[in-house]
């Protein structure tokens, strides 16, 4: 799997394939028992701590609630990097902090405090707060989960802007098809671990794997099955045969 | 084999006991390790201050008020039986000092104090908060712990302190005020009798311990719980109790060194 600079790639698959375990072993939460992660020519688990964080530093992840700070406002919140990793004189911070805000749209909102946003409002903010630094690799675990259809294109569209203003790399983890292939550039299915499908949105879209068609139709028949394996249903309910 | 079943039940709950234990050692270790960064950014630590001690001063003064009352009440009743009411004082404040200030505080602290730390680091963990600040290379012990634990041990022997001084005077209140003890033989025979050192310093001393495994315990119990609505609450649970047993066991390995004997 590799993901070219200034390119949006989508990772797609069940709940439960290894996609956020993915985005974890990118930015170094988990130890690979086999094979690696490379970041801007660095092996991330032989990284030691200080590599780790400096490595971190020019990452962003924008987690799938937002996981926004509950005991700060909302500007304190996209502050909290600048002030924990700059030397920035406030005035400046302040500057920063409300051109980010407006970017994804809600300068209006600095003053208030997590509990007082929407779910959509939240994820902007996060976003905001995930692009505080201009990283180089934006990683998003389900951006559109739980939102309402406006909300979620605002959040498919920023994901874009964002990407191509900063120059970044962009890892969306989703299972929301139709959204996320409006806007990437190149999308991965994984299944039980492993790549199963690859190509762009096209590709994608006109695939004739079995399973790929399944997902991204919707469709209730296919590979994978609607039942969770379980016993015998007659013997379950105490029915004899006669 | 019911015995073989319960053996090896006996061996797991052990094995996962010492391994809690080490846990919460390596966690301490770390907290001690980083804690540096806390004190360059001290307001980081007068912000818990002030949800840790300031929050609950208003426990610790009644609490401490009826408890010295109820000290005055009983104190009374048992020492006019051999003619000794004026040493009421000395009573209430040896009481105070060397026992109830430090091991009372304590508990109180622990139900407030600590079950809201607990709670607000296992949900911090359970809504992503802290693998936020991870990713955000920010060291959540360093930012969200240490401070924490720093403000607990200072706060806790001055809520002792504090519960003390209130319960000496709601001893006084009772005893002098309401039932009418000698207020010249309340407080000079208190002042004779309890030594600054080895009564004062000595409860001043148990409530630093108590203070340091209180938030230890209610820190390592929110960090390490299962980020779910029902592990928040199992440490939530497990903060109290076990920070109650500990000071209560404390307490009386503490008293037997200072004061066993003497």
């Amino acid at each position: 799997m590799t993901f070219p600079k200034g390119k949006l790639i989508a990772i797609m698959g069940l709940s439960g394939c290894g996609k956020t375990t993915l985005l974890r072993h990118i930015g170094g939460a988990l130890t690979p028992t086999k094979g690696y992660v490379k970041v801007d020519g660095q092996i991330i688990h032989e990284l030691d701590q200080a590599g780790l964080y400096a490595m971190r530093r020019k990452m962003g992840m924008l987690f799938q609630f937002g996981a926004l700070f509950t005991d700060m406002s909302v500007y304190d919140n996209v502050a909290f990097q600048m002030r924990e990793h700059t030397d920035l004189p406030e005035e400046l911070i302040h500057d920063l902090v409300l051109m980010k805000l407006h970017a994804v749209g809600l300068r209006g909102t600095h003053s208030l405090m997590p509990s007082e946003l929407s779910g959509g409002m939240a994820r902007r903010v996060a976003l905001a707060r995930t692009v505080a630094l201009d990283p180089m690799l934006i990683m998003y675990d389900e951006p559109f989960a739980g939102l309402d259809p406006i909300s979620l294109t605002v959040v498919g569209d920023l994901i874009r802007r964002l990407n191509d203003a900063l120059g970044a790399t962009s890892v969306v983890v989703t299972h929301d098809v139709q959204e996320s292939l409006k806007i990437v550039d190149y999308v991965y299915f994984m299944a039980n671990g492993v790549i199963v499908e690859e190509g762009t949105p096209d590709e994608i879209r006109n695939s004739q794997k079995d399973w790929v068609r399944q997902f991204v139709h919707g469709e209730i028949d296919g590979p994978v099955p609607f039942h969770y394996p379980g016993g015998d249903y007659r013997q379950d309910l105490n029915l004899k045969v006669k | 084999m019911p015995v073989a079943r319960t053996l090896r039940g006996i061996g797991r709950r052990t094995i996962d006991a010492v391994w809690r234990i080490g846990l919460a050692t390596r966690f301490f270790a770390q907290i001690l390790l980083y804690s540096g960064n806390s004190f360059r950014r001290f307001h980081l630590i007068v912000r818990e201050l002030f949800s840790t001690g300031v929050m609950s001063l208003i426990i610790i003064v009644v609490a401490g008020l009826f408890v010295g009352m109820v000290l005055g009440l009983q104190g009374y009743e048992t020492l006019k039986r051999y003619g000794s009411e004026s040493a009421l004082g000395v009573m209430v404040a040896l009481g105070l000092v060397r026992e109830l200030g430090p091991v009372v505080a304590a508990l109180l602290f622990a139900s407030r104090a600590g079950s809201a730390m607990t709670a607000e680091i296992g949900l911090m963990k359970a809504t992503e908060q802290i693998s936020a600040m991870e990713m955000m290379a920010v060291n959540p012990i360093a930012r969200i712990v240490a401070p924490r634990f720093w403000a607990g041990v200072i706060s806790m022997p001055l809520l002792a302190a504090l519960f003390s001084a209130m319960g000496v005077f709601g001893g006084y209140f009772v005893g002098v005020v309401q039932i009418g003890v000698d207020e010249g033989s309340f407080w000079s025979q208190m002042q004779a009798a309890v030594d600054f050192r080895h009564d004062v310093m000595n409860g001043v001393l148990k409530s630093f311990v108590f203070g340091t495994v209180v938030t230890i315990i209610a820190l390592f119990e929110g960090y390490d719980a299962p980020p779910t609505a029902e592990g928040v609450s199992g440490a939530t649970t497990r903060t109290v109790v076990t920070s109650s047993l500990a000071i209560l066991m404390l307490d009386f390995i503490l008293t037997a060194m200072m004061f066993g004997g003497s």
